[in-house]
């Protein structure tokens, strides 16, 4: 019985060290560098109307990013970040970005709507339309329709006439988005687009598109960041590495100071660490130089958790307890301050989520996700592998919790 | 409850002498900042930064020269492992042309594999992030306090938010005398402290928190006694994690990258406030709010709730 606690503990230690050795080279693989590290370019926008006396909507604003998705989408770059901003700003992350001349000039430009005659001819440009008075409603048979209005009834009406039986096409900068017919002359400036078959999103999408057409907005930069690659791959090896080494070092020290739990505490960090890591990717979060450096300080708190409990079981010891209830009353004792410190850490930690942006959301982000995944290694699973050992009675003696016999007193 | 009455410091016997050294600390600080204010970074003041990482070693005098070629006459740094690292701060946004101008230059000198990081910041962007960084630090410190008028009591509360705001004045400080940059990373390490910092106090109240429930402390002496026990109950953890700490923030500050290096700067300089203000100053504030509680008829200590 007493044997199997601690063959239990060492295949408990045995498994995770393999999970963790078996998968890290895939995990490390995967982790989305930020652009400080990979190099690239972010720029942020502030966007105001073109024409004096517009105003910016949010849907406009998000049709905007959209549609700078879809041009840096065609010019080919991969994984770009687009993220509005409050009322009027919009972020734009693309790593690993050489060529930034040309992708500055490519957002730069105004969003172009336009309708087009069959031979190429640009019939109608977004201004033509009716600020935000797109909507989209349903024909006789439930489908949905896209139902405009403009502002120059007589010049639709020219261009409608012009036009019957043939196509006037609705373009998104040189993309095709949509290619009704036009049947009659439509005289009064409003007029409905049929679809067909689409679906209502397919509609709304149109819609959305027409109204962004009809209130351009114009983007002023910001803030603007760009970073040779090799820049940001010397940080990241530069900041690893010490990183590393540190953790290494303090790692020891943990097990010479506490013996039995600095071992289990430094069981609990690695595996601390590579849980984050893991966590870092399924959220698909962006690790970023200040993320490195919250992830770095959390293997601090971390080990503080670890050093609040193996003080306390040394303290319960001392008292003069048995190993046994010196563990239980110890973990109990420190688990109350635990939480507390890690609580109000957290809140910090959120306040700076909410009102920050940018470097600081992923440093707060970082933050938060370390605190948790420490209460659960830092707290439970130290806890569990020291509960193994006490009971197996193999490390009995106070000198495997660092404490020395004289120090003991009776009770 | 035997508290160790071993060789002992006391504390709260010389909270005057610590009292007095925090708000000299805080009078040179205010000073500081009045005179020589915040050398800030890129991120709080409107302007461009350029950091190259050339191919070879780099003269200072050959940067400052081609420089001034453009007509800028702005002094760069030059730094780096190998004198390959140079760092040119403007005080105008440069158009993208300007700066392809000086990369062109600068590539044409120091070799064609040279890498850049351009920043380019405007000046409204600049004050807002200066007063969401105010506003932050604010509502963290409210929230916490809130939590910790909760879950102990407001005398803990407001002992604790006085010693973590006096470690983020700290560190605001002595980047003030030392002239040192702050930049958005700071905001972060400044924060960090805070974080860090209420650790700590958390761990020496809950400590006092539950020696009040053991012991009698019907007159000051008692009372004295109890903090200055709690503080030494403490200390180990308190060393242990400073220490340890300090180590990975040493490394960092060390071989880190040239980015990182003032982060973990502030860090260092917030974590040994932190270690400080918890040992002198959080829990002597406590004893003060509470021996004026004392002088009132005797309550027995508030029995806290698990």
């Amino acid at each position: 019985m007493v044997k199997k606690r601690l063959l239990t503990f060492v295949a408990v230690v045995v498994v995770l060290f393999a999970a963790i050795a078996w998968t890290s080279p895939s995990i490390l693989k995967d982790v989305k560098l930020g652009l400080d590290l990979k190099g690239g370019f972010e720029v942020l926008y502030e966007a105001s109307p073109f024409d004096e006396g517009g105003e910016v909507t949010p849907q406009t604003l998000k049709q905007t990013a959209k549609a700078l998705e879809k041009r840096i989408d065609q010019s080919g770059v991969a994984e770009p970040e687009i993220l509005t901003e409050g009322a009027n700003r919009i972020r734009v992350r693309l790593p690993g970005v050489e060529n930034e001349e040309e992708i500055r000039e490519l957002l730069a430009k105004p969003i172009n709507l336009t309708f087009r005659a069959p031979d190429g001819t640009v019939m109608l440009d977004g201004r033509d339309f009716k600020e935000n008075s797109a909507g989209v409603a349903y024909d006789n048979f439930n489908r949905p329709i896209v139902t405009i209005e403009l502002k120059d009834g007589d010049k639709f009406y020219d261009v409608t006439s012009q036009l019957v039986g043939q196509r006037l096409s609705i373009y998104l900068d040189e993309e095709m988005i949509s290619d009704p017919e036009v049947t009659y002359p439509i005289p009064g400036g409003s007029a409905q687009i049929s679809l067909g078959n689409a679906k209502k999103a397919d509609a709304e999408y149109l819609r959305d598109l027409i109204n962004m057409g009809s209130l351009p907005l114009k983007l002023t930069e910001k803030y603007t960041q760009s970073v040779g690659a090799k820049l940001g791959l010397n940080s990241l090896k530069d900041t690893v590495t010490a990183g590393v080494i540190g953790s290494l070092i303090v790692l020891f020290f943990m097990v010479i100071v506490f013996r039995v739990p600095g071992f289990v505490a430094g069981v609990s960090i690695i595996t601390y660490a590579w849980l984050l890591v893991l966590v870092h990717n399924w959220l698909n979060a962006t690790l970023t130089l200040p993320g490195i450096a919250a992830f770095v300080l959390g293997v601090g708190m971390a080990v503080d958790a670890n050093i609040i409990t193996a003080e306390r079981i040394k303290e319960e010891i001392r008292s003069g307890k048995s190993m046994s209830s010196s563990l239980k009353a110890g973990s109990k004792n420190s688990f109350r301050t635990i939480m507390d410190a890690n609580i109000t850490s957290i809140i910090a930690s959120v306040a700076l989520y909410v009102i920050g942006d940018g470097a600081i959301k992923g440093f707060a982000l970082t933050m938060i996700f370390s605190i948790i995944v420490s209460v659960i290694t830092n707290i439970y699973l130290s806890r569990f592998l020291l509960s193994l050992l006490v009971s197996s009675k193999a490390f009995n003696k106070p000198k495997h919790y660092g404490v020395k016999e004289e120090q003991i007193r009776a009770l | 409850m035997r508290f160790d009455t071993n060789i002992r410091y006391d504390f709260i016997g010389n909270r005057k002498k610590f009292f007095a050294f925090s708000i000299i600390l805080v009078a040179v600080g205010i000073l500081s900042l009045l005179i020589f204010r915040l050398n800030l970074g890129i991120d709080f003041k409107a302007g461009t930064t350029m950091d190259t990482a050339t191919d070879h070693a780099v003269e200072q005098q050959e940067v400052i020269s081609i420089l001034k070629e453009l007509g800028y006459s702005e002094i760069p740094t030059v730094g780096g492992a190998n004198n390959d690292r140079i760092s040119v701060r403007f005080g105008e946004e440069l158009a993208s042309e300007k700066i392809r101008e000086i990369q062109t230059a600068f590539k044409a000198e120091f070799g064609e594999g040279s890498s850049f990081e351009v920043n380019v910041v405007s000046a409204d962007m600049a004050r807002e992030l200066a007063i969401k960084t105010i506003w932050a630090i604010l509502a963290a410190s409210v929230l916490i306090m809130l939590y910790v008028m909760i879950r102990f009591e407001w005398r803990f509360a407001l002992s604790a938010n006085i010693a973590i705001l006096y470690d983020c004045f700290v560190v605001v400080a002595v980047f003030s005398m030392f002239r040192l940059e702050v930049d958005l990373p700071f905001i972060a390490a400044v924060l960090t402290t805070l974080g860090y910092s209420i650790n700590d106090k958390i761990v020496i109240f809950d400590r006092i928190r539950e020696n009040l429930r053991f012991s009698s402390t019907k007159n000051d002496k008692q009372l004295t006694e109890l903090v200055n026990a709690s503080i030494w109950q403490t200390m180990a953890r308190n060393l242990y994690t400073v220490l340890t700490v300090m180590i990975v923030t040493v490394f960092i500050f060390l071989f880190g990258s040239e980015s990182i290096r003032l982060f973990s700067l502030a860090i260092l300089i917030g974590l040994i406030s932190g270690a400080y203000s918890t040992v002198c100053i959080a829990s002597s504030l406590w004893y003060e709010f509470k021996k004026r509680e004392k002088k009132k008829p005797a309550s027995a200590a508030k029995q806290p709730t698990v």
